[in-house]
């Protein structure tokens, strides 16, 4: 892989806390290297920044190696940016060239506000999940693992659903905002396993409740949540999110 | 003297006559307990999960934004548990066994036992939470080898074990916050804990958001606030993984043993430059499938697909055939540096091994063909199947691969070399988990206790989830039941008001030296430091200088240090300054530590100290205790010590050969 350094012009979004009125500020950086990752650049940007006696930029991240689902930036109106299947802290700047302007804003959705800068509140998720995405099993009352079999295409189904790392890029890439993608992934990995059956209906309309309740908005089957995932989570699970709504509307009893 | 608490009778009866005989605290009255939980790792969010369940109110505090997002998430691996699935004659002993003397017989026995007792009712309470285990085709769990064993014992999520692990212990928390029994507080963080009449009563946490400090009382206080990796700076810990609670904990009179005790991890990608902000882990388990070797030429330069097998030397399975590529991590990062050093290394930096694929991958591909009845398959069909394998095993990490390196992990070999990546030292604990402060407990990685020198791979997921799921909602009641007559203490009592005063004094200093220096610009000193001196070797003339340079390095950072904002508002900076004040002093203590120490065990390698052919020597007469140090004041340490009793595991040279 060839390496190169590279001057750029970043655009980036500034907004003190929730309450305030935000805007964009212009930094050029110089003499980035293409090996570096997307954060790494930040990181140089604010040492400058602070050197300078400026604040630096405010960003979530934590393990740096696209697990945490703490970063969360939206670059050049894509969440994550260029890259598919890759978050911001994967994204390496071999990704941009010499003398490209890129555009850096926070995830835009009213459920979740801005804290600073590129810092966003995506506290609706974890109620949405206390809502219902969990198996109601308390410790010590499992019988042993191997009594449960799952068909491997079942088990590899619900992994696949449950890589979702909670960073909320399907709602910044939906332009009505929807959670649909995050629900229905945690919806199908459990309602694709026999641990999860006893709850199954419960869970779906429980769920889907809270997160109408946290003022996301509807699933239109625009697929740009699906386009963005960094896990790439399939936009079967909102099918399959949908027939469990669904029917479980539909046998519901009180 | 440091009590242990280790019950008596034979090995394999202490947990079960301990749990028959601790003190029990009716449901009425666990109702009015309040527990403190700081941290929401595997041992933290499970033991918030154990203790909601059982009827205590909880308070878990997290500095992410969500407990989701504790460090457990990153680990990739595997978990292990004595349950023989594969028949390969696994058990309980051989767990134990295998964990004590991986971690080069320096941990205690009763707790690696318990651990080895335990580990089957983690797998059952996960798949019983939904967990998606990797599975056979009939259904069953599959495994996998990890270091240091030679037995099948891993279970695994493809290279997200720990990922699904936390979000299953992260439901079962979530679903203890729906019910009332939990309360969560984001991006706070401990900033002190409050000790009243010689008993742990609550701590400080500084809301991240608003950087207003709160007071939180707990009848009891637990930490699982994870390793401290990163005194290093580059490591493969998440950016925020701190030793902040830990220390907090040390300077209000909790001992920390044996903090030179870390470990390298041998398969890393290797830094690329100055701008590193962190490590990236190579999952062990690819040495499952992966062969690791160097050129027998000093400085080849070729590309190694133009190296022929007989100019390749598999060092590893060279120097140690019994356990090949899967020797312990200590042993295996030891080894790839002993080749980098003598002019071996590959890559542009020449500190770098390869780790190549072909070999398996073409096993793979020949079986596929097997199983389909291909007849005379071609070589491509054969390396096209073999890779389907491979990508269905380790997708995940060669695409993390592929990112970082801009390289292709299935053409070409990956290089890799050692990274600091977990701390087998931590706070000293009993038997029941409780440090030297009463009322005071350390989980998971944060505690020093079953792991010894050494920590065997996919070993930490299991010891974060025993201590939560399986431990502490015993031994915290053995506890509290002595103290079921303690009201809530009020927060206006003076020892509150004293330990918020001395964190805001501490806020206020640091926001007060406005110097000209970054954080980060002390951290990377600190951690370069850490690095050549108290790093994969040791020496006492390395360890004397480190110690001189640190505390220099501690002064000028205290007064030159530049935090900018406000300490009222959201200023990760002025968090990171807290942090990096912490590790300037624990890394001095870590030197110490390692300088008291003069053997090699496990992860501590002291040059002088050394078999003839360049493998660990341990000095049991002299060191087979864990060394416990009391903090007395800047740079003023007491070493307490636990003598180590081996019944059932004598201590011998450790051999993979």
């Amino acid at each position: 892989m060839e390496h190169y350094t590279m001057n750029l012009t970043l655009k980036v979004w500034r907004q003190k806390n929730t309450d305030a009125q935000g805007k964009f500020e212009t930094y050029p950086v110089s003499g980035i290297s293409s090996e570096m990752s997307f954060l790494e650049m930040f990181d140089v940007l604010n040492e400058r920044l602070i050197n300078e006696g400026k604040e630096p930029i405010a960003f979530d991240h934590d393990c740096r190696e696209g697990i945490c689902g703490a970063c969360s930036m939206h670059i050049n109106g894509r969440a994550h940016g260029p890259w598919a299947g890759t978050t911001t802290c994967q994204l390496h700047m071999r990704a941009f060239k010499d003398g490209d302007t890129v555009t850096v804003e926070p995830w835009r959705a009213g459920s979740f506000p801005v804290v600073k800068d590129l810092t966003v509140d995506r506290g609706a998720f974890d109620r949405i999940i206390e809502a219902g995405g969990y198996v109601s099993v308390n410790t010590g009352n499992a019988q042993d693992a191997n009594n449960i079999l799952v068909p491997k295409d079942k088990a590899d189904a619900a992994f696949a659903a449950a890589a979702c790392i909670g960073c909320g890029a399907c709602v910044a890439a939906c332009k009505n905002s929807s959670a649909m993608l995050f629900v229905s992934a945690k919806v199908s990995q459990l309602a694709l396993l026999p641990q999860g059956q006893p709850e199954k209906k419960t869970r779906a309309l429980n769920m889907i409740a809270q997160m109408d309740k946290e003022g996301f908005g509807s699933c239109t089957n625009t697929g740009a949540c699906e386009a963005e995932c960094p896990k790439e989570i399939s936009l079967t699970n909102i099918a399959r999110l949908n027939r469990e709504y669904i029917a479980a509307g539909l046998s519901y009893e009180k | 003297m440091l009590n242990s608490k280790i019950p008596a009778g034979s090995l394999d009866k202490k947990w079960e006559d301990y749990k028959g005989h601790c003190k029990l605290v009716n449901p009425a009255n666990k109702r009015n307990m309040e527990v403190i939980i700081v941290g929401t790792g595997l041992a933290g969010a499970s033991a918030a999960a154990a203790l909601g369940e059982l009827g205590y109110k909880v308070k878990a505090f997290c500095f992410q934004d969500s407990p989701r997002r504790a460090h457990s998430i990153a680990a990739q691996g595997g978990i292990n548990a004595a349950k023989n699935y594969q028949n390969d004659g696994d058990s309980v002993f051989r767990l134990f066994y295998d964990t004590v003397k991986g971690g080069d017989y320096r941990a205690r026995e009763a707790n690696v036992h318990r651990l080895a007792e335990v580990s089957g009712n983690i797998i059952d309470q996960c798949v019983a939470q939904g967990v998606p285990f990797a599975r056979e085709y009939g259904g069953l769990l599959s495994n996998r080898s990890f270091g240091g064993t030679q037995v099948q014992r891993t279970f695994y999520a493809a290279g997200q074990t720990g990922q699904q692990l936390l979000l299953g212990a992260y439901s079962a928390l979530e679903r203890q916050v729906a019910l009332g029994n939990v309360t969560m507080y984001n991006r706070h963080e401990m900033l002190d804990i409050v000790v009243i009449d010689g008993k742990a009563r609550g701590i400080i946490a500084r809301n991240l958001i608003t950087g207003k400090l709160e007071r939180h009382f707990g009848h009891a206080v637990l930490l699982a606030s994870g390793g401290y990796g990163n005194v290093f700076y580059l490591s493969t810990n998440a950016m925020g993984s701190n030793v902040t609670a830990a220390w907090k904990a040390t300077r209000k009179g909790a001992f920390f043993g044996n903090p030179c005790f870390t470990q390298i991890h041998p398969t890393c990608i290797p830094v690329s430059g100055d701008h590193q902000s962190k490590l990236t882990l190579m999952s062990e388990s690819l040495r499952n499938d992966g062969r690791i070797w160097v050129p027998k030429k000093q400085n080849d330069t070729r590309k190694p697909s133009d190296i022929p097998e007989d100019e390749r030397d598999y060092y590893l399975e060279r120097r140690y055939p019994a356990f090949g590529n899967l020797v312990p991590r200590d042993v295996a990062s030891r080894a790839a540096k002993e080749r980098c050093d003598a002019g071996y290394g590959v890559g542009s930096s020449k500190q770098a091994v390869y780790l190549d694929f072909a070999y398996n991958t073409e096993r793979y591909g020949r079986i596929e063909a097997n199983k389909r009845q291909l007849s005379n398959p071609t070589p491509e069909e054969i390396r096209k199947l073999g890779k389907e394998v491979v990508a269905e095993k380790y997708g995940n990490l060669f695409d993390m691969y592929a990112k970082i390196t801009g390289e292709n992990p299935y053409e070409v070999p990956m290089r890799i070399y050692p990274a600091v990546h977990y701390t087998m030292g931590g706070l000293w604990v009993d038997y029941e988990l409780m440090t030297t402060v009463t009322g005071l407990y350390a989980l998971g990685e944060a505690n020093f206790s079953d792991h010894g020198a050494n920590r065997l791979g996919a070993s930490a997921l299991m010891q974060g989830l025993a201590d939560g799921y399986f431990v502490i909602p015993y031994t915290l009641g053995n506890y509290l039941a002595d103290d079921i007559k303690t009201k809530a203490i009020s927060l206006d009592h003076p020892a509150f008001v004293e330990a918020e005063k001395n964190v805001q004094s501490t806020i206020d200093k640091l926001m007060g030296i406005k110097g000209t220096k970054s954080v980060d610009h002390f951290h990377k000193k600190l951690g370069k430091i850490m690095w050549d001196k108290c790093g994969m070797a040791r020496n006492e003339q390395g360890l004397k200088e480190a110690i001189v340079e640190i505390q220099a390095l501690r002064k000028e950072f205290w007064s030159d240090v530049r935090i900018p904002g406000d300490a009222n508002e959201f200023n990760p900076e002025l968090e990171k300054a807290g942090r990096v004040a912490d590790f300037l002093e624990l890394g001095e203590l870590m030197c110490l530590d390692a300088l008291n120490r003069r053997e090699s065990c496990g992860g501590h390698f002291r040059e002088e100290s050394q078999t003839p052919d360049g493998e660990a020597q341990r000095d049991d007469e002299n060191f087979s205790y864990v060394a416990a140090w009391e903090y007395k004041g800047e740079s003023q340490f007491e070493l307490h010590k636990e003598a180590l009793e081996f019944v059932e595991c004598k201590p011998t040279q450790r051999s993979y050969k």
